[in-house]
């Protein structure tokens, strides 16, 4: 489900202790060792978080995965149901798209991390003196960085969140470095679900196939406030993709085959060249650090992908 | 005084033939023919009309080769035409099913899904997205769909029974309603267990025609052809049982058997469309009751052109859905309710007739 596809403010750290001044800046400037209290400035404005969190409770399986990996893992107490990733985050039947704030609030959280802002759960969490952070959906590779960065100063982690989008930044260039390009020409398909919703170029996965020179052929359809418009099969057999990416093979388990077999899609040219590459789901639909991984899958199928003349 | 006044109203209606006039049964055909054509020849990619007029009729001398690409080759032949048949196959049979409801029931408000067929089927359909393996999209979709529909129209038949031989149709009716509340609430249950089901869910229930070929016609085709066969051959005792069941039986008919025969074919013929198209709401009501307008209370009438102008509706229904926010698609059953209603709604006003 994306039912997340707001934009995400743009969201500054701001790392500030009672007399020391205030430093902004997508990275934070204070030391490793931050001291608390500190204010994070969020996508729902600034948070204070008195001390460093020790029972972190995330409602966003991205932000999981972006704890886990800046080494916040020990400080979360709960994820929700939708945090599969990594296997050891102690996934609860807490849900982030209905949130239940007694339920959230029974695991006694110090920190709450969340990226859609249902039934005023922010301003709930409020209520109830639980600093929340919102850290809604990524429209860009530099939100990812911000929020991994956000979350390295609100937990206590900045040193090893700066090392990590240092990495990935590292890594995504490599990849990009080492990619086939096809002059620019290669057109795909990025399927969300078998009713043929799709995501266009101006969305955050659209901007990591754009990093490959891939030209999306949803673009046509799309509208200033929604980037994920729905292609009718008709529209996708006339646009002929050289590439077809599915984003649906965990929960309606399409393959290459599922989709050879629908009505006329062989004489696309993905079908008829076997181009048609499954690929992560869970990872397709989020922000996080595993994106690098999503993007050297890609960068591999394009590898053996021959472009007609 | 009121009651000149009323007989003065009654006689002017004019009294129809029942039979079914050359001139309908003309307009109709033509009617579905033209809708078909449109529907092939108008969709969200541009294809020459020439050139899919010399690829369908292809097979007859003198016409020539078709110069379409291949993709649009397969546009037509895949994806258009099975729709546009699947369109009419479906709108005909709600129609049909809609008007053979409303003459057993003696009611004008019934529609195919009376007796809990939408809430069956859909029910069905949740159960296999949510639960199996399977996922959406596969063959066992239409399956559950179809018999969730049976299912709870015979449940309703056996409640609304239970009291005895004695009792009327309206105890059926307001059964159905009870089943259709229960399963509707067991259907919104299972897929809030499951949230990440409720779009395709939703989808689902707005009524679908964008992923099939072929294969989804040939599914419902026998059901639909022996369903509307058995509807159309009780035409004359439908009329009868317009009068009344004392009535029809002091003439020596059956009436509850001959309501429990148009019930089942109506029942099974919609389960097989539902299964195949999701839920398409309004059809079913409305193009009964415009035939009725346009051309008169007989059940010889309003059946067999509740096919072909429920098949043209749908057609254009559909053509609406799919090029009206192209590239996307609009869910048939919004189509039908947002241009169908105001359609209706001039119907009633401008008709003289009876509703």
């Amino acid at each position: 489900m994306r039912k997340t596809l707001c934009i995400t403010l743009l969201a500054l750290v701001v790392a500030a202790c009672s007399n020391s001044g205030v430093s902004t800046g997508s990275e934070p400037h204070a030391g490793p060792s931050a001291s608390f209290p500190l204010i994070v400035v969020a996508s729902n404005g600034p948070v204070t978080i008195p001390k460093r969190p020790a029972r972190i409770v995330s409602l966003s399986s991205t932000s999981t995965e972006m704890l886990f990996a800046i080494g916040a893992g020990s400080q979360v107490v709960a994820v929700d149901d939708q945090s599969n990733y990594p296997p050891t985050a102690p996934k609860t039947t807490l849900s982030g798209f209905e949130p239940n704030i007694e339920a959230i609030a029974s695991y006694n959280p110090d920190l709450v991390v969340f990226a859609s802002d249902i039934k005023q759960l922010g301003a709930s969490l409020e209520e109830l003196k639980i600093p929340a952070v919102l850290l809604a959906a990524a429209t860009t590779l530099a939100d990812t960085y911000t929020q991994i960065s956000q979350l390295g100063a609100a937990t206590g982690h900045i040193r090893e969140a700066r090392a990590l989008t240092a990495r990935m930044r590292r890594d995504i260039r490599t990849i990009v470095a080492n990619a086939p390009t096809f002059s620019g020409q290669l057109t795909y398909y990025h399927e969300l679900d078998t009713t043929y919703f799709t995501s266009t170029s101006h969305t955050f996965i659209g901007t990591v196939y754009a990093l490959l020179h891939l030209r999306n052929i949803a673009d046509p359809a799309d509208k200033p406030d929604n980037h994920y418009p729905q292609l009718s099969p008709e529209f996708i057999i006339q646009a002929n993709p050289d590439v077809i990416f599915l984003a649906d093979t965990g929960f309606a388990k399409q393959t290459a085959s599922t989709v050879a077999a629908r009505p006329g899609w062989d004489k696309i040219a993905a079908v008829a060249n076997g181009n048609v590459i499954g690929l992560n789901d869970d990872i397709a639909s989020r922000w996080g650090p595993r994106i690098v991984d999503y993007l050297r899958s890609v960068a591999d199928a394009l590898k053996s992908v021959k472009k007609a003349a | 005084m009121a009651v000149a006044e009323a007989r003065e109203r009654l006689s002017a209606i004019p009294l129809r033939p029942a039979r079914l006039r050359v001139g309908w049964v003309t307009l109709g055909v033509a009617c579905l023919l033209g809708a078909g054509l449109v529907g092939v020849f108008v969709g969200a990619v541009p294809i020459s009309p020439v050139e899919s007029l010399r690829k369908l009729l292809g097979f007859l001398p003198f016409v020539g080769p078709s110069h379409l690409s291949a993709q649009h080759e397969a546009i037509l032949m895949q994806l258009r035409l099975p729709r546009v048949v699947l369109a009419a196959l479906v709108g005909g049979t709600l129609s049909i099913s809609g008007a053979a409801y409303q003459g057993a029931f003696r009611n004008p408000l019934a529609d195919p899904y009376l007796l809990g067929a939408a809430a069956g089927a859909g029910l069905g359909a949740t159960f296999v997205i949510a639960y199996t393996s399977a996922g959406a999209g596969s063959g066992l979709m239409p399956v559950a769909a179809f018999a969730g529909a049976l299912l709870a129209v015979a449940l309703a038949y056996v409640v609304g029974r239970a009291g005895g031989a004695g009792r009327t149709a309206t105890a059926l009716v307001l059964a159905g309603i009870a089943v259709a509340s229960f399963l509707t609430a067991v259907q919104t249950y299972l897929q809030q267990r499951r949230s990440e089901t409720l779009r395709e869910v939703y989808g689902w229930i707005l009524g679908r025609m964008s992923t099939v070929g072929w294969h989804d016609v040939l599914l419902a085709l026998p059901y639909v052809a022996v369903g509307a066969g058995v509807i159309l051959a009780h035409r004359r005792l439908l009329d009868v049982l317009a009068l009344g069941d004392e009535e029809a039986e002091s003439l020596g008919l059956r009436a509850r058997r001959i309501r429990l025969i148009v019930v089942v074919a109506a029942s099974l013929s919609t389960a097989a469309v539902v299964a195949v198209s999701g839920l398409i709401g309004f059809v079913g009501l409305i193009v009964p009751h415009i035939v009725r307008l346009i051309a008169g209370n007989s059940y010889r009438v309003i059946l067999p052109l509740s096919l072909f102008f429920g098949g043209a509706f749908l057609i254009l229904c559909d053509l609406i859905g799919r090029t009206i926010i192209s590239p996307a698609e609009l869910p048939i059953g919004v189509v039908t309710a947002f241009f169908g209603a105001p359609f209706f709604a001039l119907v009633l006003r401008t008709s003289r007739r009876m509703p």
